[in-house]
Formats: C-alpha cells, structure tokens, sequence
C-alpha cells in the first residue's frame, strides 16, 4: 500500500510530525533568517555584467564640453526661480526653444487628502515643462526622458542647467535613433505623475491635467538628474520605486561601467564600495547596504522621481550628486560626459531592456543576489507557516474521532464552528477597513473636537484605530453565544496561519523585502500563539512584533543604517511623519503599502490576537 | 679567310637556331602553364549574415573582401554581394553614407559604387542556396544569379555569428555545415565550377568545412572549433568594432595583391597567425586536385585575363584520334552497355575511408549467447528451461 494511504504509516508519519514540529520551526525560522544575512556574503553573491548585447562595451567618445555654460545656465534658471517664485515657465520654454527643442507645458492641479507637513503643501497647483528633441533621421517611435526636477530653493538648479547644457550638445550630434524628451517638472513627484498619465493616457490618480501637445513615441529608458552643487565627489544610483519595483538591473551596470571609464566615484545607498569582504567590518558594510535597500524597497515609496516610470514598464534610476568632504573632486562637464555616454548606449538598443533581471537585491554596486538566491530565505519562512497548518490539520483529525463516542458532543463540537470562526474574521476585516478609510474621513471631526492639525488628526486616528483593536477579543465574545471550544480555536487558527501564508506568499513575489520583513515578525507569532501560552508575556510580544511596531524598529534601524542614528522623541516624530506620507503616497500614486496593511495584515494579526484572548 | 668566315657564320647560326630552339621549348612550357589552371572566368559571392548595429562589423567584412575583388579585376556582374543590413543608413551612424574598416576612418569600404544584389531581408539561407545551385525562379534579374559554368573559379565568403556546425542568418535561421556541403555537391554534379575556394569568418568557423566531400574544393576559416573569432578595430566615436581580426589581416594581405602578382594560396593560408589572430585560422586542402603552392591567389580574388604576343605557332595535340576504317559489311555488333560512372569521384578524390562505427560480426553475437545458454543449464540443469521459455 502506498505511503500516505496505509493508515499505519500514516498515523506514524503525523506523529512524526506533531512531535518533531517545534523543532523544525525554530530550525527553519533560523535558517530563513541565516539564508537572508549570508546574502550579502561576497563569494555568495555574482559580479555584475551587461547583458545586453546591443548595449556592449563602454566604446564611445565622450565628447561634452559645455560643463561651465551648463553651470552659469543654472545660476540664471535659480534667479529666474526667484523672481518667479516656482517654476519660471516662460524662461524656460524660451531658453529651450533657443537650443533648437520643440517645447511644450502641461499644467496640473491636485488638492491632497490632507495636507502634507514634510513638504507643506496641501493645494498643489504646477507647470510641467518638456523639450523635445527628434532624432535626426529616425522615425518617432522611440523616446528617452531626461529628467531633472524643479525644486523650491536652492536645490537642483545644477541639474536643470546640466540637462540644458546636454539639450543643447545633443542637438547637433547626428547619431540620434530615438527622440529625447527634457523634462523639467514641477512638484517632484506630482509632476511627474501628472506628466506619465498625460505621456500614456491614463489616469489612475484622479489627478487634474492639461493633456499633452507633444509626444515623442514609446519611452525606453529614462534618468532623472539630482544636483545641487558645482563640484561633486561621487554619484549616487538609486533604484527602488513605487512599490518596490526596481528598473532592470542593465541599467545599474551601464552606470557603473561608465562611472568606472571616466573614474567617477559611485555609490548605492550612499555607501561605498569596500573591497574587504573576509574582514567582519567589510561584511557588515555589505550587510548594511542591502539592508537599506530591503528597508526603501518594503516602504513602496518612490525614492526618486524615477519611482513612477517603472509602472508603464520604462526602465528608469535617479542619479544623485553628493558633494561630500573627499578631495577629489568631479566637476560638471565629467558628469556631462558620464551621461553623455550613457545616452548613446541607450540610443543602441534595439528593443526594451530585458535581458537582465528585474528582481534583485544589491549589497554593492558590482555586486548583485538574483531572485532565485533570495527567495529561499523567504521560503524557508513560509515553510514554518505550513508546517503549522499541517500540525493543527492533524490535530483537529485526532480531535474529531475521539469525540466520536458521544453523539452530543460531536454536535456540539461542530455547530459552533462556523459561527464561531466567521466572526472574528468579519469582525477583524471590518476593524481593518475602519482602519483604512476613518482617519481621512473623519479628519474634519477630529479638527474640530481636538486641538491638533489635518495631518495629525488623520495619523493620530489611523493609531488610536489601531490600538481599539487590542480591545477587540474581550467584546467579540459578548457576540458569541456560548463558549468556544478547543477545536474552535483550532480551525481559527487553521484559517488564520493559511490565510497570512498565502499573503505573505503573495506580497514576497511582488515585494521580496516588505513580504520579508512581515514574515519575519508575524510568522512566529502565527506559530506559537495558542490560548494556553502565558497571557501576559505574549500579549506584549504580540504587540511589539505587530506591524505598527515593526513600522517603528524599521524607522530607527533606517536611521541608524544610514549613519544619522536619531532620538526615541525625534523617532517617534518621524514615525508619525513616516505614516502620513504612507497614506499620502497611497492616495497620490496608488502605493499598495497602507492599504495591504490595514486591509490585510492588520486584520490577520486581529484574527492571532483573538486566538490569543480565547476562552 | 673565307673558311674563318664561314666558320663565324656557322657558329652564329647555330646560335640563332640553338636560342630559337630553346625560346620555343620554353615558349611550349609557359603555353602548357597558360592553360594549367583550366578556368575562363572568375565569381565572387560575398555574404554578411548578420543584422542589427552592433554587427556593423560583420558588413565591413564583406564589404572589404568585396573591395578587393573589384580592384582585382572581377566586375560586379560577376559578383553576387548579400548584405544583411544597411550599415552606411543607419540612424546610428555618425558618419551616414560610409562604413569604415579602419579606426579613425581611415577607409571607406562603402565607396560610392558598391552594388548590393541581395540586401536586408532578402539575405535568407534559401535564398543563399538557390544563388549557388542556380534554382532560381525565371524573373529573378541576372544581377542576383550565379551564372557560372565549369570553367568557372568562385570565391565564396560568408561572415556572421556562428557556430559549431551552423551559421546563423539574420538571428532567425541556420544554415548547417551539411547543407552547405550537398549544395557544392549539386554544384558539381551540375558542374557549375571549375574550383572553389571557401573562406568563413565567424566563431569556430572550421566546422563548417569538416562535411565537404565534393573535388576542387579548398576551405579557409578564422578560427577552430571550440574557438571564438575576435573583433579588432573599436572605434570610439562610431561606437562599433569596426572589423573582425581574421578579415582585417585579410585585406591587409590583399591589398599588397595586384593583377600581376604571383602570390600562391600558401601564402595565404599563413595569414594571421595565432598571435594576431588570437583564434588559430584553419584550411582544407583534402579535395582540391592541383597543389596549393600553385595556385595564385588571383586565381579566385582576380579576373586575370592572361594575355601575350606571339609570333611563333603553337602546336596544340589534336583532340580527335583517328580510328581504324571498318570494314563494310561486318555484321553489326551489339554491345552489351555496361554502366559508366559518370563522374568516379572515388578515382578522382583519394580519399581516407570514412571511420565508421565498428560493430561486432553478428555471427559473434550469436555465438555469445550460446555460451551464456550452455553455462547456464550446465550450471543449474534443463529444469530451468521453463523460465526462459
């Protein structure tokens, strides 16, 4: 008889099971998370390389000459910007219709769900303004974006004179195959979402824009410039967008090989590269930058204006110039050239970037860990969940036969199944979307009862919506009538370890880094709850390994990844801060993050605390 | 006195006649040499197979080898030339109109009289071989036709990515080593050339020599098989290897050649030695009937036209034997025809016997398993017949 349907070797592979099934969670939970820090292991990761043939080598001629007339470009755009007070649109269709451009605007307004207190705006009202410049000889099917954002301030006044200077050496080069949009957009992030929904017709946002008067054909690849200073001493890449996508890893290699012909120092996640692996310090300098880029990737938001391009499947990354204290200094006609020479590989490809991988985590620049070496570590955490569920499977089949013997209590153990199962998931579900759709709605109410702003308001009540869940056990049972029973918590927690599974399982393929970091806290949670552990221990451990407080550890552990270690009191100012921009980047660009926590995991953490709490 | 002057006289006519002697032998020598290689007229078929901008070098290569031939003297008529894709054209191209064989631009392969007979899509492995066998459809232009006969030398070169057996065309098909070697057999068996030369310049290019089997055949590659052919020449403000190694000393080579030269194939064959071609260049000499030191090299890349002066007759063997007059009335006799091979490759080409797979003789075979058998009930008895039966 085979394995499974011989009832002796199956009572003897379930008792297998059940008796060696702690340990083997605690096995795998440590081997998931040993997987994921030996990542960053030099001899485990592979060197980058290009993988596109069209793209090849670095043999071009750098030929840039304008850095100065670039510089003394900006310096005009930033008094301009001052006298206008925002985007100095005339000046700047004027200037680009100088350099032989075909220009147009596009104006856009939004009024935000609350106002947004890190960069004080509420009613955003903004010009976006394009040249176009057509490939000689090629017909308009093709595009590359350019782009540099107009920032209030001093900020970025290089790069919009950086990206006029290149208008204007593009233009009288011949080699062009495809038209080269420059855009200078207004409003970060607004602007360029506005600029993408008129670029393809969509509008995802409900967003208010002038549609477009000029295209440019189907864009293949775009950079976005960030430079505020004359002199810089390296370059930073940053890759990760909306929702943790990231653009095709050729494009972090065409960066680097050109960073490394014209020697420009470059640098992700502002780190650099340490050529010290055996040693521990250089390994945890690999291990702190792939955390950084595990913690941007899980917050969905878009680090660069690039973030929003990767949605309509056009490779992009934001290069950022950082002027630090090192002495050598790169001065603005390298980083010309270094563009310069970026654009004419890109001008080579025949198709969309594809070659390479779209999912990856870097612990250097030349360095990368593809998706079939890191999901394992993901796995092994899945794994627990499922040998779990395969416990409690067995549990409830051992359960039924034996209460078998009295036909009444067979009744009894199954009647108050359903009921008993449905409406704590109800209850959760409901209290997951008060907890997505009250604190917006309710803002105006809480403005008015309480002395706090819009903003505060909308956070304060997203946390005390939260916390009011922690009560949920003690009044859900009121609901029930009669007592649960211990298969009653049994199916319960059947439902709840499958259901956070197949989430976890879900958010990982999409989002490796924010999939992982749940996993991380919720799936010990999910392993060892059960009515009968100590209350009070593991109620505390329940809400500290709770998603709101896995939100604030990563806010200090980014801090302090990022060598600007902060305060509990400035902490928790960021944190509230870290939250209004989630449920902002929610309403603006369709980040998933709030509403996969509050409509998702938040409930499912509900449905482990009510384990927790049954009586 | 006057027998002194005879005797002058003597002595300078039997020099007169010794020197006419002498010229006329040599005179018979160079005549037998003049028709020693027995072809009339020359064809080049010049092919790029592949496309995209970062190929550019693969067009340079067979517009180089293409260059040569002009000068050398074969028309265009006479030359099919097949390009995948348009190079001088494209968007890319700082230098629109020229496509460069040399770094810092030194030279202009595309010129401004380069005619293309098969170009872009055209350039198809069906296409490639109903250029060589002639199976072409009636309307097709004769500028696109192989129009040789069998006193033709053909110069065939084919450039692109390739591989251990295969030639890849237009990243969409192959064309293997095999088919190539039964299209030269049709070839022949159609006696569409007098002799061939074969030369390849793509990744482990000797493979697709290994399978010919036709006469008059002689093959180069750049490279062996489990060898990569290299690029040369990068250009940094076209951005493209502008030449393959094996074709840039190719044409280095060639460009020394003049109608007059007397350079033979061995010279030929040592063209880019391993150090400077990095990959070791191979050639196939097996099948070809006359011995490569002499043949010239303007045998294949030339259309030498070898004329000279004479005053004196050359006395050619007569083709027809006279045959003894029958007599009449014998009764006519009928002859059993037995059948002649045509063509006896096999007295033509010596040839090493093919190595095939050695079996044992069945009767051996047979014989094993007997023993087995015996052993067997020797060993356990004839009560175990039952199991085998």
């Amino acid at each position: 008889m085979g394995l499974l349907s011989d009832p002796n070797r199956r009572r003897a592979l379930t008792k297998l099971l059940t008796r060696l099934n702690a340990p083997i969670c605690v096995v795998c939970y440590m081997a998931g998370v040993a997987w994921f820090m030996g990542l960053a292991f030099e001899p485990f990761t592979l060197r980058t390389y290009m993988s596109e043939n069209a793209m090849g080598s670095t043999m071009v001629e750098e030929r840039f000459p304008a850095g100065e007339r670039a510089l003394a470009t900006g310096k005009e755009f930033a008094a301009h910007k001052r006298k206008a007070g925002g985007m100095p649109v005339d000046w700047l269709v004027k200037t680009m219709q100088a350099r032989g451009l075909e220009v147009f605007t596009q104006s856009f307004t939004r009024t935000l769900p609350f106002p947004d207190e890190n960069k004080e705006r509420y009613m955003v009202r903004g010009t976006n303004v394009y040249g176009i410049l057509r490939a000689p000889r090629a017909p308009r099917t093709e595009a590359l974006v350019l782009t540099a954002p107009c920032s209030p301030g001093n900020s970025n006044n290089q790069a919009v004179g950086l990206l006029l200077g290149l208008a204007q050496y593009f233009r009288s080069q011949i080699f062009w195959a495809k038209d080269i949009i420059f855009l200078v957009n207004e409003h970060d992030l607004i602007g360029t979402q506005a600029w993408l929904e008129g670029y393809h017709h969509t509008n995802t946002t409900g967003m208010d824009w002038s549609p477009l008067q000029g295209r440019g054909g189907s864009i293949q690849a775009a950079l976005s410039l960030e430079l505020s200073s004359d002199e810089i001493t390296s370059m930073d890449l940053v890759l990760e967008g909306l929702n943790g996508q990231l653009p095709n890893l050729d494009l972090a290699n065409l960066f680097h090989a050109f960073c490394q012909k014209i020697s420009v120092l470059c640098t992700i996640q502002g780190k650099l590269q340490r050529n010290d692996w055996d040693t521990a310090s250089g390994y945890s300098h690999a291990v702190q930058t792939m955390s950084l880029m595990v913690l941007k990737q899980a917050s969905g938001r878009p680090w660069g204006d690039h973030g929003l391009f990767l949605r309509y499947h056009i490779e992009a990354a934001t290069l950022r110039g950082i002027n630090s204290f090192r002495q050598y200094k790169t001065d603005i006609t390298t980083i010309g050239r270094l563009l310069e020479g970026m654009y004419r590989k890109l001008n080579n490809l025949l198709e969309r970037l594809h070659q390479s991988y779209f999912f990856y985590l870097m612990p250097s620049l030349s360095r990368f860990v593809s998706i079939g070496y890191y999901m394992p570590a993901f796995g092994l955490l899945a794994l627990i969940l499922v040998l779990r569920a395969l416990d409690l499977w067995v549990q409830l089949g051992a359960a039924a036969p034996r209460t078998e013997e009295g036909q009444v209590e067979a009744e009894q153990a199954s009647s108050p199944g359903i009921l008993s199962i449905l409406t704590p998931v109800v209850i959760s579900h409901m209290t997951g979307v008060a907890l997505y759709t009250l604190p917006i709605l309710s803002q105006d109410t809480a403005v008015e009862h309480f002395p706090v702003s819009k903003t505060e308001a909308v956070v304060l009540t997203a946390i005390a919506i939260y916390t009011a869940g922690l009560a949920l056990p003690h009044n859900t049972h009121r609901l029930v009538s009669g007592e649960g029973t211990e298969q009653g918590w049994r199916v319960l927690k059947l439902v709840a370890v499958l259901y956070l599974a197949v989430l976890l399982s879900c958010t990982a393929l999409i989002n490796f880094s924010l999939g992982f970091i749940l996993a991380l806290t919720l799936v010990p949670l999910a392993a060892f709850i059960t009515p009968h552990v100590p209350k009070v221990l593991s109620a505390f451990l329940m809400v500290v390994l709770s998603p709101g407080c896995t939100l604030l550890f990563c806010v200090f552990l980014f801090q302090e990844l990022q060598e600007m270690p902060v305060s509990l009191l400035e902490g928790w100012v960021l944190y509230l801060s870290v939250i209004s921009q989630g449920i902002l980047d929610h309403a603006l660009y369709g980040s998933l993050l709030y509403p996969l926590l509050a409509l998702l995991v938040y409930p499912c953490w509900l449905l482990l605390w009510n384990i927790l709490f049954w009586k | 006195m006057a027998s002194c002057c005879s005797l002058k006289v003597l002595t300078i006519l039997t020099f007169v006649l010794f020197h006419a002697f002498v010229e006329s032998n040599t005179f018979e020598a160079k005549a037998g040499q003049f028709f020693s290689s027995d072809h009339t007229n020359n064809w080049a078929v010049l092919v790029c197979t592949s496309r995209f901008w970062f190929n550019y070098r693969h067009v340079a290569n067979t517009l180089s080898v293409y260059r040569s031939v002009k000068r050398l003297g074969i028309p265009d008529s006479h030359i099919v030339l097949m390009l995948a894709d348009d190079m001088a054209c494209n968007h890319r191209n700082p230098k629109p109109a020229t496509v460069f064989s040399h770094k810092n631009m030194e030279l202009n392969v595309y010129g401004d009289d380069v005619e293309v007979d098969y170009r872009g899509y055209e350039v198809t492995v069906e296409n490639f071989l109903r250029v060589l066998t002639g199976r072409l459809p009636p309307s097709t232009p004769r500028s696109k036709r192989l129009l040789s006969d069998d006193h033709s030398n053909i110069l065939i070169y084919l450039t692109g990515h390739g591989g251990n057996g295969f030639l890849k065309f237009q990243d969409s098909e192959e064309i293997s080593n095999v088919e190539l070697a039964d299209a030269f057999e049709q070839m022949w068996q159609k006696r569409r050339y007098s002799e061939l030369l074969f030369i390849i310049d793509t990744c482990q290019g000797a493979s697709m020599y290994e399978r010919f089997y036709s006469p008059n055949l002689m093959a180069l590659a750049s490279s062996q098989v489990g060898e990569d052919s290299l690029s040369h020449q990068p250009d940094l403000a076209i951005g493209v290897h502008l030449m393959d190694r094996y074709t840039f000393y190719l044409l280095e080579f060639l460009e020394d050649i003049h109608p007059a030269s007397t350079t033979n194939m061995n010279d030929l064959f040592k063209v880019c030695p391993k150090s400077q071609c990095v990959s070791t260049p191979g050639h196939r000499t097996d099948l070809f009937l006359r011995d490569p030191g002499s043949v010239l090299i303007t045998d294949f890349f030339g259309s030498v036209r070898k004329v000279e002066i004479t005053m004196e007759t050359v006395h050619l063997p007569s083709p027809i034997e006279k045959v003894a007059e029958e007599k009449k009335y014998a009764e006519p006799q009928t002859e059993s025809h037995a059948y002649v091979d045509q063509l006896p490759v096999a007295e033509i080409i010596h040839q090493k016997p093919r190595l095939r797979d050695w079996h044992p003789p069945d009767g051996f075979i047979l014989g094993l398993w007997t023993l087995i058998l015996l052993v067997f009930f020797k060993t356990y008895g004839i009560k175990h017949l039952k199991h085998i039966f």
